[in-house]
């Protein structure tokens, strides 16, 4: 069966949007993507949109991204998983490049998440809990992966300086990355000291709201080929979910999607973990980011955060992981966060991440979740020798 | 009458509603499938083991063992005046799991992941509308239902 490839990427900075509308923002995106990829807009032949439509007042919002790109009458279409509709649109341009119904398509991720305040949005969020035996307690997205953190804590000895640790990796990184949210390195005394979210989470333990959009133009592979750059291929996919409920989670300590999704990803590229010399991962919060070490099996269970601690997720350790800044510092734009990291994951291919390149990369991987671990989607990439 | 059922009600109308009556008079109630017996807490009305739809609540026991909490101080909308507030996760002996507010009885201070809890019905006449909840209490402590 033919490869898919992906053969152009476009990237916004991510941060407060009070500039532009959504549509505007991604095309700004798709814009950078047919360039980088030096196809005319004619050459594409469906979009496929990754948000999440609850955070703008337009409904509907594939119908006026496509307006707006000019790509009427060509089918579009939005992907809603949370916090990972962007992955899950690039699953399914992949599955419609697979099945042979499109040769070219556009995934494009974007947000404006700053439309609503930081209340409305802890309540919308908070709901992407159950909402019959749970969100009618005033649970918070954060206060979800908190339970998780103090579980961690509890059964693997997990360090509350462990946790900052993440956040201090992934300020270093977000400090060298143009197009992210938080430009600046924070000291771990500093993040340890802001103010409280979520017992045991304090400010620096979670990642911003953003608005923002990426987009990733993908292709059969004879027209990925004979495009100007060399393709990164989507070498394996993986997707998987968990309990909607926290009531019925198996285990408090891991997201069991996320397990499934990278084994079935690794399976088809035919890789393990080790292979992996580059990950962008879903660091929502610092424990989801020491959770995703142990699922995507870059560490074993339990020891995810001396991981982080012992510096083998920086770049120079056994597996540099979000070197981009992460969702933490590079900003959090839910439908824009998955085809970002696959972005990033080319630019790691391609040799050209500027200084946050991780040398000789050739495989990279990315993790994006969607809530608190109900979806869970795992791309393994790869370039040719 | 679901709506009754928490500190805000997002979804008033269920097929398990006759739980918050239940709460209401000091029972906390579990489902039990009709058809091949497992039991649900939650309640739910739809058996997750067979998928059959018939259903009958069958009183729990509130004895429950601490699994993970956290101190919210950034509320969602709605939740702001209630600030800080302490959420346990908890899994009861009888079976199930259950999110549920710390009571007045226990101090987050106190807490130990493991510990024995108790989860305890109560009924809010203080409140605009009539509420039911339950909290976490200590297991020692008396309040309404089975222990």
């Amino acid at each position: 069966m033919s490869r898919v490839g992906i053969v152009g990427i476009g990237h916004t900075a991510f941060g407060r949007r009070g500039d532009a509308t959504v549509q505007e923002i991604a095309c700004e995106a798709f814009r950078d993507a047919l360039a980088d990829a030096g196809l005319e807009r004619d050459a594409i032949d469906a979009t496929v949109i990754g948000s999440v439509p609850e955070y703008h007042k337009q409904r509907s919002l594939a119908g006026v991204v496509q307006e707006y790109l000019g790509l009427n009458p060509k089918p579009t279409w939005l992907t809603e998983v949370a916090c990972a509709s962007g992955s899950a649109a690039i699953r399914t341009a992949w599955m419609a490049i697979r099945a042979g119904v499109h040769d070219v398509v556009a995934v494009i991720g974007c947000q404006k998440m700053t439309e609503l305040s930081t209340a409305q949005i802890l309540a919308l969020m908070g709901r992407v809990g159950e909402v019959q035996w749970e969100s009618n307690f005033g649970t918070t997205f954060p206060g979800y992966y908190a339970l998780f953190a103090r579980r961690h804590m509890h059964e693997y000895g997990t360090t509350r300086e462990q946790l900052t640790a993440v956040a201090v990796k992934n300020h270093f990184y977000g400090a060298k990355n143009p197009l992210a949210m938080f430009r600046k390195e924070v000291a771990a005394e500093k993040a340890a000291a802001s103010e409280a979210v979520a017992s045991p989470f304090n400010v620096y333990d979670c990642c911003a709201n953003a608005d923002g959009a990426a987009c990733v133009i993908l292709a059969r592979e004879d027209r990925a080929k004979a495009v100007r750059k060399p393709p990164v291929w989507l070498a394996g996919l993986g997707c998987a979910t968990a309990s909607m409920s926290v009531l019925r989670r198996p285990t408090l300590t891991g997201l069991p999607s996320a397990e499934r999704a990278a084994a079935e990803a690794y399976a088809m590229a035919g890789i393990g973990p080790e292979r992996v010399r580059v990950a962008d991962v879903h660091d929502c919060f610092t424990i989801a980011e020491v959770m995703a070490y142990e699922d995507l099996g870059f560490c074993r269970r339990g020891e995810g955060g001396r991981f982080v601690a012992e510096k083998r997720s920086y770049i120079g350790g056994s597996t540099p992981v979000n070197v981009d800044g992460g969702l933490k510092a590079k900003g959090h734009p839910i439908g824009a966060t998955g085809v970002s990291m696959t972005c990033e994951i080319v630019k790691q291919l391609r040799g050209d991440a500027g200084e946050r390149q991780v040398p000789g990369a050739d495989i990279g991987l990315t993790h994006n979740v969607g809530g608190i671990g109900q979806y869970c989607f795992v791309q393994v990439l790869a370039r040719d020798a | 009458m679901f709506k009754w059922f928490g500190i805000v009600s997002h979804v008033p109308h269920t097929k398990v509603a006759a739980f918050a009556e239940h709460l209401r008079e000091g029972r906390i109630m579990a489902s039990r499938c009709r058809a091949c017996g497992h039991r649900s807490f939650p309640p739910r009305a739809d058996c997750e083991a067979c998928l059959s739809g018939d259903f009958e609540l069958v009183e729990t026991g509130g004895r429950c063992t601490l699994l993970s909490w956290t101190r919210i101080s950034a509320a969602p909308s709605g939740f702001e005046p209630l600030a800080p507030y302490t959420l346990g996760l908890v899994d009861l002996e009888e079976g199930g799991r259950a999110l549920a507010p710390l009571g007045g009885a226990l101090d987050e201070g106190a807490l130990a992941i493991g510990m024995p809890l108790r989860l305890v019905p109560r009924l809010h006449e203080d409140r605009e509308d009539i509420k039911v909840d339950y909290t976490l209490e200590p297991a020692t402590s008396g309040g309404g239902g089975r222990p």
